[in-house]
This record gives C-alpha cells, structure tokens and sequence, in this order.
C-alpha cells in the first residue's frame, strides 16, 4: 500500500490552474520531498490531500484510502503542519495542543511534553506572545504528538534556527525509522538532499522530475571556476556564466577536451571542476521545465 | 463536543459585554417607568401625536402608562435591536472566522467532519444566544419586582419569547450566510439585523407595506399585537422557521463541500 497516490490529480480554481495531471507515488515509510519554485501547485496538492480543497478532476489516496470520501479516517493517520502555524490568540501553547489531541480523540500529554522538552518550548506562553519560530514548533509539536503514520509538512523550517533545524529533523528521522512516512514539501534543496530518499519536482502545477535524490542530483555538468582569461566566447555547452573581475564561474555541459585546450590557451591562475550542488541542478529544472542534462 | 467547549470559551467575553449591557439598559428602563407613571397623562398625549414615528414604533396602539405598553415599547428597541445585532454578529462570523483568522487549515486539517464541525458550532451559537435571553430575562423580572409593579406575566413572557425566536432566526439565517462569507462578517451581520428591524418599521407606516411584516422576524414581535392578542402571530412564526431552516440548510449543503482557503 502506497502512503499517498494521485493520478491526473487537477485543481483550477476558476480558471487559474492549481495543479494538472499530477501523477504522484510516495511508498509507506520514506521520506520523501517535494521541491518546486512558488506557485508551482506544492500547498495546493498537499491541501488536496487533506480534503481542505476539492479536485477538479482526477484521484487520490492516502494510506489507501479515497481522499474526499475517508477524509476522517485519512486525517486520523496524519500529521500535518503548515507553513505558517496560526492558531486562535488568547490560548496558551498547552490548551492549543490539549485541544489538537482532544480534536483527534487522543490523550497525548506525554508525547507533547517530550517534544516540547527537545524543541524548547515553554507550554504556559500564550501563543501570541511567541515568535515566528516559536509559533512553528507548536505546530511540529501539533503535527508529531498524535504519532501519526504519515506527516506532512509543508515549508517546516521557516522560521526555526540552526539548532532547532537539527533538533526537529533528528526527530523526524528517528519518527522514519519508525516507519513513519515523512512527505516533505520544501524550498531548502539542502534539507531535501541531506533527509530525502526520493524527490519529485513540480514546476506550473506538474510533476517534471520524480526519482531518488541522487539520481535527480546526478548530471554530466561541472561546475568550472578560474581566475585569469580564457577565450570562452563561442564555446558551446556553456550556462550560468558569472564573472567576477577576475573570477569566472560556470556550468559546463559540453566536450571537456575542448574546454581543456580553450583554458590551456589562456591565462590561469587558479582552476577548479567541481560537481554543481543541488541548488544548481534544481534552478536548471525551474527554468527549463524539467530537461535532464 | 470539543469544538462546542472551544466556541463557548472564545465566545465569553463578547456574551457577556453584550448581555451586560442589554440587562443593564432594560433594567434602568424599568426604573424608570414609576416616574414615566406620575407624567402618563402627558407622555401618551406626546406619543400618540408624532405621526409616522407614533406608527412605526406602534405606540399608537399601546398606552405608555401601563408596564406591559411601557416594555413592549422599551424591550422592542432595547432588547429588540440589541438581541438582533448580538446573534446576527455571532452567527455571521461563525463558520467565516476560522478562515478570516487563519485557523481553518488548523481545526480542519485533525480528523473532524465538517458536518460535526458545524453541528458543534450551531449548538455553540444556540446556547450563547439563549444564555443571553436567560440572563437578561432574570434581570427585567427582578427590576420589575426591585420597582414594586404587578408583573404582566402573560405579555412579559411572550414577548421575551417572541424576542428569543427572533434571535433564533436571524441566528440561523446568519448562520447560513457565514457559510458563504471568507472575510468581514461583521458587516453582513448588522446588515441583516438592521435590514429586517428598518424592513418592520416601513411595515408599521405603510399600508402597502404591511406584507413584509411576515418577512421580518421583527414582525411577530410587535409588541401591540402580543399585548392585545395575547399571543405569536403562528403565521409570521411559521415564515420565520421557514426562513431559519432554509439557513442551516445552506450552511449544511455548501460549507462541506466549501474549498477552505489559506
């Protein structure tokens, strides 16, 4: 059984296009991101999944069951959290997660004073009182109390410094290990890369890339960087040229002998190839829609 | 019953300020009435000859200087407009807010209907507006027996009813329209409320008008009608719970299936 499956998934709202077409697996138990550039149909495909919005064609499941017509059942086994966690003002952080535990019918005291011990959060604050940040971890501490078999999050580390980054993901991959599915929708390609087995990328509300990380990472393109002149000008296999005084940077895809003779020809003072990360290579998919080098 | 225990809390305050105040003007209307008693002479000679404002208020047909003529005109502007505002606004924003106030994606993303959503959330309004009615009801009795007058039992009753019927409907009717609402509700709740109250007022001046008192839920709480006849008009009563279940059936048939922004 799948943890989540769309197939032709289509949301327009009226006639702007939310996601089309979208074919989507994530497999029970991995951890898995989702990577796309603003607009790109990320929260409009995770609000679909949670029943806040109705498809306008295709379908879905989660954990086997038929989004729309389980919802219940399909957000009992979910945790969820927002990009930007609000919740009502007045209350404290213990009433808001008494009050999500007891929306799930579940007493998760224990689990909730646990994560608020690894994350730091004092639950006699009143939520307005907190910080961004801080406003997030009552969502994670939400999302993860219920121990639910699937978690999404959606932008999770806006907000949340370095140390608490680290904190939230150790937990998120121990919750892995478990067996938890962790469906990760992020801008940060480094927390999808160092935490993700497999990506998808979604550019104009469809899937243009869907493998395991490395694959997606992998590329015949170099990154090349040198300090001094070299006659580069109708070379072909050359993008993103930067230069910098001196310093020239850029990513190489063409025949390396003839970028070799190019740089001999020249004047170096200094010379690297190196593997792009990636950012890089994701930057490639948004702004070409997707063709693998 | 979670959500029902959640509404009633965040509702508190605003129950209790406008319940607050209702009590507290209608309380200092009754005790004023002894005194309005000694001038009555005067007082109905003035009220009965304001022409169209006499009509509109229906104070051509009740006299001032008996408690019963005295609150129903009192209780229909104090009790009347200040209940109408109270559950118009509250149901207006009932469903809306969660999205106005960003918590929607919180509540309805934890594995709750949306029908038990709004189920708990009806309940939650029904209980506040009739709280309301109590506690005011309590207040007017006990003022009424503080001043020493013979209570109208028969007329103070079926007005206090007539008035929580009229807040019952407009309630569901509200809550019907916040079904539709993403943003302001306010507006549309005092809208409603003073839409219906003016619709009466036109109703009482104008013959040719005199139809709409069926429309409005203001109609079956003229307080001439319920003092003379000594009862609720069943036929404005029965077009109110038409227009009060055709409310919830709105709110029941789209809010479910309502795409719930960010």
């Amino acid at each position: 059984m799948d943890a989540i499956k769309t197939e032709k998934l289509t949301k327009y709202y009226g006639k702007a296009r939310g996601i089309e077409d979208l074919d989507l697996t994530v497999e029970q138990g991995e951890f898995f991101g989702f990577i796309g550039p603003n607009g790109a149909g990320k929260s409009t495909t995770i609000r679909t999944l949670l029943g806040l919005i109705a498809p306008t064609g295709g379908r879905a499941e989660v954990l086997g069951r038929a989004v729309g017509k389980e919802k219940e059942a399909i957000l009992r086994e979910i945790g969820y959290l927002p990009a930007e966690a609000v919740f009502w003002s007045g209350m404290k952080v213990k009433e808001i997660l008494k009050l999500s535990a007891e929306l799930r019918g579940r007493d998760c005291a224990a689990e909730a004073r646990r994560l608020c011990e690894r994350l730091e959060l004092d639950p006699n604050r009143k939520v307005e009182e907190l910080s961004f940040g801080n406003r997030k971890k009552v969502g994670i501490v939400c999302a993860l109390q219920s121990e639910p078999k699937l978690l999404i999050l959606d932008e999770p580390t806006g907000g949340l410094d370095p140390l608490m980054q680290r904190a939230f993901f150790d937990i998120l991959r121990e919750r892995n290990r478990q067996g938890t599915t962790v469906f990760l929708s992020s801008h940060v390609l480094s927390e999808v890369q160092r935490n993700c087995s497999r990506a998808a990328v979604i550019r104009a509300g469809r899937i243009i890339a869907c493998d395991s990380v490395e694959a997606l990472a992998q590329t015949n393109a170099k990154r090349v960087s040198f300090r001094g002149s070299a006659e580069l000008s109708d070379l072909p296999g050359i993008r993103d040229l930067r230069t910098e005084g001196e310093s020239v940077s850029f990513l190489y895809t063409g025949e390396l002998n003839a970028l070799l003779g190019r740089l001999a020809a020249g004047k170096l003072r200094d010379l690297s190839l190196t593997e792009p990360d990636l950012e890089e290579i994701f930057l490639h998919y948004y702004e070409k829609g997707g063709e693998a080098e | 019953m979670t959500i029902l225990k959640h509404e009633l809390r965040r509702g508190r305050n605003p129950l209790l300020i406008w319940g607050g105040v209702i009590a507290f003007l209608l309380a200092v209307c009754v005790f004023l009435f002894p005194e309005m008693k000694k001038q009555m002479g005067e007082i109905n000679e003035v009220f009965s000859s304001m022409g169209s404002f006499t009509a509109a208020f229906g104070m051509d047909k009740l006299n001032f200087g008996s408690l019963e003529g005295y609150y129903a005109i009192e209780c229909g502007n104090v009790l009347g407009l200040g209940g109408a505002f109270f559950a118009a606004l509250c149901a207006a924003g009932m469903l809306c807010k969660e999205e106005k106030e960003r918590t929607a994606e919180f509540l309805l993303t934890h594995p709750v209907s949306r029908t038990r959503v709004l189920t708990e959330k009806l309940a939650a309004l029904l209980l506040q507006v009739t709280a309301l009615n109590a506690a005011i009801y309590a207040v007017a009795l006990g003022s009424m027996v503080l001043v020493g007058e013979e209570i109208p039992w028969r007329a103070f009753n079926l007005m206090h009813l007539a008035y929580f019927l009229l807040q019952l409907e407009l309630a569901c009717v509200c809550f019907g329209v916040s079904a539709f609402l993403r943003k302001g509700s306010a507006g549309v709740g005092l809208g409603i409320a003073a839409l219906l109250y003016v619709t009466n007022l036109i109703a009482n001046i104008t013959e040719s008008a005199r139809f709409l008192k069926h429309l409005t839920p203001f109609g079956y709480c003229d307080g001439a009608e319920i003092v003379s006849d000594g009862s609720l008009n069943g036929g404005k009563l029965a077009v109110g719970l038409g227009f009060a279940l055709l409310g919830l059936a709105a709110a029941y048939w789209y809010y479910p299936r309502k795409d719930i922004c960010a």
